[in-house]
């Protein structure tokens, strides 16, 4: 039997008395670029951050190796919706990078060498060096999104969650995104990201889960990725 | 030791203290939360006074910690029902904790220290009263080793967690991720919030502290985009606040918290007016200045266009270009002012002409 990387079971997740997310069960191999799909209020962003434990589901488990999330934290990195934080912060993008290395230094520890050095390692790898020590509110959305990627990568880590990672970024951007995200798989890295784009999950991702409060299917695009599915996924839109 | 310098030394203190935690507070955008449980620790305060039936007892500030703590929990519980936003929240927990206090207060505390006036506006001028005695001696008044303690407490949390502090203000999500709760550096920093409040609310009253925790966290955020440089900047500007306003209370013989709070609002005036980069006379400058290079770059454009064109003639007079751009005679006749002082354009026989280096800089500019 194939062991997988992630495995959700039986995950429902309510805020309300509606359920958001009903009765999950996901099991996803290591190395893959999954796209998690499916029309607004489907439950997307709910369905990762309940996979990292920011939200408590109302019953079922995820397990990552084989383990609970706490014991694995170290392995799993987090790219945030660009509209969750506010850019006003008083903070260079360096700083922001650097943020991403504050999980491999537990508490009270402050970054040193080696951290700043890796920072900026993923600041040119995101093409960002020239604007590494300005203040974040200068920022366009694509540069944004860049930043988060940079602070992700340092996280260095085996499975990356991303939440919306192309929302709002130019044709530029996403290219550069892209292929980040494919070097990550050449490394054996697992990337999971909620996906908005229709016309570009086949190019783009390996994987995909369509998820509409249930999963209504999920598996490789090939094979899921159908316009029937997509019909049970989005309804009939004509 | 003299009273004034005791009482001045006080102001300073627990300015420093409230403009330090204030910075976290202002980014966490929970300024009014502040006010909140600068009133509600009351409640804590009187509720430790009846157990302990002493004023200087230090579970007098960790009753005021405890309802401090309770008055967030409670705000946030009345928020996650969605029924409500946080401000009507706050609305609801405040006066209700707050009223229980001054219902206690009033029925069974009418006779010592504690009444209401003083609650809410406090008095510095009394701080040289109280003295600390250790041994037998007298070694200074006791808010400056209250609120000293406090400051330190503050100052000590805020380098050992400054890593932690600005991750979870910034990011709360990947916070959580990394395995930095954000439940406990919120609480950890509201928990000290109370213990600052205590102090500073009987030197400045519990009506006057907002100013102090948001006057200068604001101000310096006009300054600097830093959040390193905000927080000592939000000292200094607590620091200087609070010395200029006891000058002033000492100068016109009034109110020493009031002198401090009223300066608070001028300091953050004054710099709201002239901050170097977000400051009001530096955007308008900008805006001016971003005007005219538009002006110059239009006009030098529209020369070059039409440059060896047999349209040349009509449109570059001097008297009928203003119509071409669709310009005012007077915005025309400052660009003008402009192009023709920096040589970019000559002015012969009413025609507008283009110097070469008139020319180099249009061709420049529009790469």
């Amino acid at each position: 039997m194939q062991k997988y990387l992630i495995e959700a079971e039986d995950m429902t997740v309510a805020y309300d008395k509606k359920p958001v997310l009903w009765d999950i069960d996901l099991k996803i191999p290591k190395g893959i670029l999954m796209a998690i799909v499916g029309p607004n209020g489907a439950g997307k962003s709910t369905l990762i951050k309940a996979m990292l434990n920011i939200i408590r589901p109302i019953s079922g488990k995820v397990l990552f190796n084989g383990c609970d999330y706490q014991s694995q934290r170290q392995y799993i990195g987090y790219v945030p919706q660009r509209g969750s934080v506010d850019w006003d912060f008083p903070t260079s993008i360096f700083d922001v990078v650097l943020m991403g290395t504050y999980g491999q230094m537990g508490w009270i520890k402050r970054p040193g060498r080696k951290q700043k050095e890796k920072a900026m390692d993923a600041i040119k790898k995101v093409g960002m060096e020239e604007f590494a020590h300005r203040q974040i509110s200068q920022l366009s959305g694509g540069q944004q999104q860049r930043v988060f990627l940079a602070r992700a990568l340092v996280q260095d880590a085996d499975i990356y969650f991303m939440d919306e990672p192309f929302q709002g970024v130019d044709a530029k951007t996403e290219k550069a995104i892209i292929v980040i995200l494919k070097e990550l798989r050449s490394k054996g890295k697992t990337v999971i990201a909620v996906h908005h784009d229709l016309q570009t999950v086949k190019e783009y991702f390996d994987w995909v889960t369509l998820l509409n409060t249930k999963i209504i299917k999920y598996g490789e695009v090939d094979e899921v990725f159908t316009a029937e599915n997509l019909k049970l996924t989005y309804g009939n839109i004509s | 030791m003299t009273p004034q310098l005791e009482i001045a030394i006080t102001a300073v203190i627990v300015s420093s203290a409230c403009a330090l935690l204030g910075v976290f507070l202002v980014l966490r955008k929970m300024a009014m939360m502040t006010d909140a449980i600068a009133h509600t620790i009351l409640l804590g305060i009187v509720m430790a006074f009846f157990f302990t039936e002493s004023l200087n007892s230090p579970f007098l500030i960790i009753g005021a910690a405890i309802i401090g703590l309770l008055t967030v929990y409670l705000t946030e519980l009345l928020q996650r029902t969605k029924l409500m936003a946080e401000d009507s929240a706050i609305g609801i927990v405040f006066p209700f904790l707050f009223s229980i206090a001054i219902i206690l207060i009033s029925r069974y505390a009418a006779n010592v220290h504690l009444d209401v006036d003083s609650v809410l506006l406090g008095e510095l001028a009394f701080v040289p009263f109280d003295r600390f005695i250790v041994f037998g001696r007298d070694i200074g008044a006791r808010a400056i080793y209250i609120m000293g303690t406090i400051l330190l407490i503050d100052l000590l949390y805020v380098a050992l967690f400054y890593k932690e502090l600005k991750l979870v203000t910034f990011d709360a999500l990947l916070a959580s991720v990394l395995g930095f709760s954000p439940i406990l550096i919120h609480y950890s920093l509201m928990g000290l919030v109370s213990i600052t409040a205590v102090g500073a609310f009987e030197a400045v009253g519990s009506i006057l502290v907002i100013a102090f925790m948001v006057g200068p966290p604001v101000s310096a955020y006009m300054l600097t985009d830093k959040l390193r440089n905000m927080l000592i900047f939000s000292i200094l500007i607590g620091l200087i606040n609070a010395i200029i306003g006891y000058q002033i209370s000492v100068f016109f013989d009034v109110s020493i918290a009031g002198s401090i709070a009223a300066f608070t609002g001028i300091t953050f005036l004054a710099i709201f007016i002239f901050a170097p980069k977000r400051g009001m006379v530096t955007m308008i400058y900008t805006r001016r200045v971003q005007r005219i290079d538009y002006g110059v770059n239009s006009l030098l454009f529209h020369l070059y266009n039409h440059e060896d064109t047999n349209m040349e003639e009509e449109e570059s007079n001097i008297n009928s270009i203003n119509q071409h751009l669709h310009w005012d005679k007077r915005f025309l006749e400052k660009i003008l002012k402009k192009v023709v002082s920096s040589r970019y354009v000559v002015l012969s026989k009413g025609y507008l002409k283009l110097t070469p280096e008139g020319r180099e800089h249009t061709i420049k500019s529009f790469k």
